[in-house]
């Protein structure tokens, strides 16, 4: 009964957003404004309804009903409940049942809390969200139905793919998929603002909230899909420049630079078609980020569903929405006026020059992730684009873009003295050459890439506290701390990714019981293995005792786990975080001689990495939450005026 | 003038890519994982029976001087059950199928064989997937053909459909 339930509510929300979509498109002709007031009640309709279809998908996984097809492929009784719970979406159907989901809330939101857009904007955002919601129930629907009944129905289930099986992943495709949804939301806003060319000041005020929000979410969603491969893949590396990890990337690259110019158009009404183009740009990425991963058309760790006609599906959906909104742009941002001026020094200035190196490093991501499948379908050979590309060619221009992120809220909007700007950076700059010689002197041999982020990363945290300098602090707005600390988290991350590259020491061993290995300042003795048993797993835990230096000896247990449905083999690093860094231990393969493989590395600073991408995420956090508070202050006092 | 063609020109990149990407969805690719394992002789082992009154299996069975094929299986999984008519239908062509069980109890093959059919001639208990990972197979099910000598000669990975049945047969007939 729950799966059919949760089928006739999906259809329901199917209908209701094709009824949102021809409600908004009359309202909008001439003599149509009868429609205006059902749009909003319909979004919101279509909300409910398709959180039911979701809900009643979590119940199935929840009660392990083998009788559908979804849970007995992906669930198995013997999983802890947070698993079963993470299995609703932890597969093809659960995703992307999530992520209309997600879609059609964020829709509804939009249609009762949105007030500071234009009714027929309104509208018109509204009939665009119908749009995509529209084209990802048909695909739900009739290409992959996460309802559907299984006959005869298994006494087992499969289980979920063991690396999945971890409490960080379990949150971490919701937390992007919030991110990517977000960023439907400023599309469509982008669309219906080119529909009724209403693109200026209040549009962007009112962007600028769900860009904000969808931003922090990639951000969190990116730092802890960072950590989670590190962690659990066992490889010892926090970015593989994978094209899932890319198809994160891109989107956030996007909604960076988004995220900068919609506050150009909101304070200083100016870069206006270009702020447009990249809310397009934007989705496109999460598009095309989202089909990448569905379709399997490039071989990933991560990538869970293979299947060329679904991928093709989902391309022509990408074909209709990008290619229409690419359209229309090229037919109506003529027609959008470019808004006020600014001189090249200025904040404006230095918001487009990161705006541009963002776009460029996007590019890079894009072609480097794209590269192999053009190639393979020129010559069907295979290749792939290895680190050394992407670090060679990105790398550069990101130091660069960080370079100007020290400076640019250091600037005064509109125009500026270039002497000026010299001397408010010049503490920074002083703090960076002092960093560099210190390094070449106390470090020699450091590579030029983390030496640079090094030396660049104290000059930017020292620049990203500068606009506190000699103010209230307690009475800055929250939207400047926002700022601040999401700088200075730039900073700090780089910290720990140059630190992790220059400074990182790894051993690769093979011991028996009672001899010891040494990484860094720790030495490690291997004590011995133990078989173990899980919930729905079994192992082979070693013992090890690591001291550093004179210190306090202290044990560590990596494992080799192997699953029994569906059987595969996990290495679960045992890690140890101290306050200078991480060490980090993984148990290979015995050989005849009795001796076990262990991979130890010493990462120096490498927590400062994540912690730096917290940072960050906060610091969106506090602009939103200062940026709201604002409104609802002046809507007061309009209110009381 | 000029403007306006370069507003097309997202548009037209765009479409670009829609189309490689097109071609390669439906480019004939081969996305298997290979074994490593295939032009050489079976890893050693001895598995003990998975079910009474079945001979288990050991590298030994496999080098008696006939092709045989392994099938590698589990009474908890669903492909197992898809796969089962087909290969009912190489037993009828009088191929020898050796079973190695992944993870299983014997009452659960015991009911699984009952109830979909029982293809095998021996059938050896793989406890916790140590010869299937000596395959160099990385789920279920997973069939390979041996040839005389106790060489690997053929992988097949997932459930044998019956589109798979030529090949498999040609590929045991190759193995002879």
């Amino acid at each position: 009964m729950i799966a059919e339930a949760g089928l006739a509510a999906l259809w329901l929300a199917a209908s209701l957003s094709l009824m949102q979509l021809a409600f908004g498109a009359f309202a909008l002709r001439q003599g149509g404004e009868s429609l205006l007031g059902t749009v909003r009640p319909v979004a919101a309709a279509q909300a409910v309804l398709v959180a039911i279809s979701f809900a009643c998908l979590v119940l199935l996984f929840l009660r392990t009903d083998l009788s559908v097809a979804l849970v007995a492929a992906n669930s198995h009784s013997a999983k802890p409940w947070l698993y079963k719970f993470a299995g609703a979406w932890g597969n093809h159907e659960g995703s992307m049942l999530l992520w209309v989901t997600v879609l059609a809330v964020a829709g509804g939101a939009v249609a009762l809390f949105e007030r500071k857009l234009e009714q027929r904007t309104l509208i018109a955002t509204l009939a665009a969200q119908a749009a995509i919601a529209l084209g990802f129930y048909a695909f739900l629907l009739f290409a992959s139905n996460p309802f559907e009944r299984l006959n005869p129905a298994p006494a087992q289930g499969q289980g979920l793919n063991p690396l999945l099986q971890d409490p960080g992943l379990a949150f971490h495709p919701p937390t992007l998929y919030f991110g990517y949804v977000g960023i439907s939301i400023a599309f469509s806003f982008a669309v219906g603002a080119l529909v009724t060319r209403d693109v200026g000041a209040a549009f962007a005020r009112a962007m600028r909230p769900w860009v904000l929000a969808a931003w922090i979410f990639l951000t969190l969603g990116i730092t802890a899909g960072s950590y989670w491969a590190y962690y659990e893949l066992g490889w010892g590396g926090w970015w593989f420049w994978d094209p899932v990890e890319n198809a994160s990337l891109m989107p956030w690259l996007a909604a960076t630079a988004l995220l900068h110019s919609v506050t150009v158009l909101a304070t200083r009404d100016s870069l206006r078609a270009w702020t447009v183009m990249l809310a397009v740009v934007a989705f496109s990425m999460s598009m095309v980020g989202t089909f990448l991963v569905r379709s399997g058309i490039l071989t990933s760790v991560h990538a869970f569903a293979v299947d060329p006609e679904r991928g093709f599906f989902i391309l022509i959906l990408l074909t209709l929405y990008i290619g229409g909104a690419l359209a229309l742009f090229a037919l109506r941002v003529g027609t959008v006026r470019e808004g006020a001026t600014f001189e090249p020094v200025s904040r404006e200035g230095a918001l487009v020059a990161n705006n541009l190196l963002l776009s460029a490093i996007l590019g890079i991501v894009l072609v480097g992730t794209l590269y192999p499948l053009g190639v393979e379908a020129v010559t069907g050979e295979k290749l792939s684009v290895g680190p050394p590309y992407f670090n060679s060619a990105a790398g550069p221009l990101a130091l660069a873009m960080v370079a100007i992120m020290a400076a640019g809220p250091l600037i005064r909007w509109r125009r500026d003295k270039a002497r000026d700007v010299l001397a408010r950076i010049a503490v920074p700059v002083l703090l960076s050459a002092v960093m560099l010689f210190a390094l070449v002197l106390l470090a020699p041999g450091v590579g030029i890439l983390p030496l640079a982020g090094l030396v660049l990363a104290f000059g930017v945290g020292a620049a990203s506290v500068a606009p506190l300098w000699k103010r209230n602090l307690r009475r800055t707005p929250l939207f400047t701390w926002g700022m601040v600390i999401a700088h200075l988290g730039i900073a700090v991350s780089l910290v720990g990714m140059a630190s992790e590259s220059a400074f990182t020491k790894e051993t690769l061993v093979a011991v028996a019981p009672g001899q010891t290995a040494e990484v860094g300042p720790y030495r490690i003795r291997f004590d011995k293995v133990d078989p173990i048993a899980g919930p729905n797993w079994t192992a082979i835990e070693a013992t090890l005792t690591a001291r550093r230096g004179d210190g306090k000896p202290f044990t560590l247990h990596p494992q080799a786990r192997m699953f029994s449905s569906p059987p595969t083999e996990t290495s679960e690093a045992d890690i140890t975080t101290v306050l200078d860094g991480q060490l980090y231990t993984v148990l290979g393969k015995p050989d005849e001689q009795g001796r076990w493989q262990l991979r130890l590395w010493w990462k120096p600073f490498v927590t400062l990495i994540w912690f730096g991408g917290i940072l960050i995420a906060l610091g969106g956090l506090l602009s939103l939450v200062g940026r709201v508070r604002r409104e609802r202050r002046v809507k007061l006092e309009e209110a009381y005026a | 003038m000029k403007r306006r063609l370069v507003l097309w020109v997202p548009l037209a990149l765009f479409f670009v890519f829609a189309v490689t990407v097109a071609v390669s969805l439906y480019a004939p690719t081969d996305r298997t994982i290979r074994s490593r394992m295939i032009g050489k002789p079976v890893p050693q082992f001895v598995l003990p029976a998975a079910v009474p009154g079945r001979p288990g299996l050991e590298s030994r069975d496999l080098a008696a001087g006939q092709p045989r094929i392994v099938n590698v299986f589990a009474s908890w999984c669903l492909p197992c059950i898809t796969e089962a008519p087909q290969l009912l239908a190489l037993k009828e062509l009088d191929l020898p199928i050796d079973a190695i069980a992944i993870r299983d109890r014997p009452e659960d093959i015991a009911a699984f064989l009952a109830k979909w059919g029982d293809p095998y001639q021996r059938i050896g208990s793989d406890k916790d997937s140590r010869v299937q990972m000596a395959f160099g197979s990385s789920g279920v099910p997973e069939t390979f053909v041996v040839d005389g000598a106790g060489i690997i000669r053929y992988q097949h990975i997932g459930e044998i459909r019956p589109e798979h049945m030529a090949e498999i047969v040609q590929a045991y007939e190759a193995a002879r």
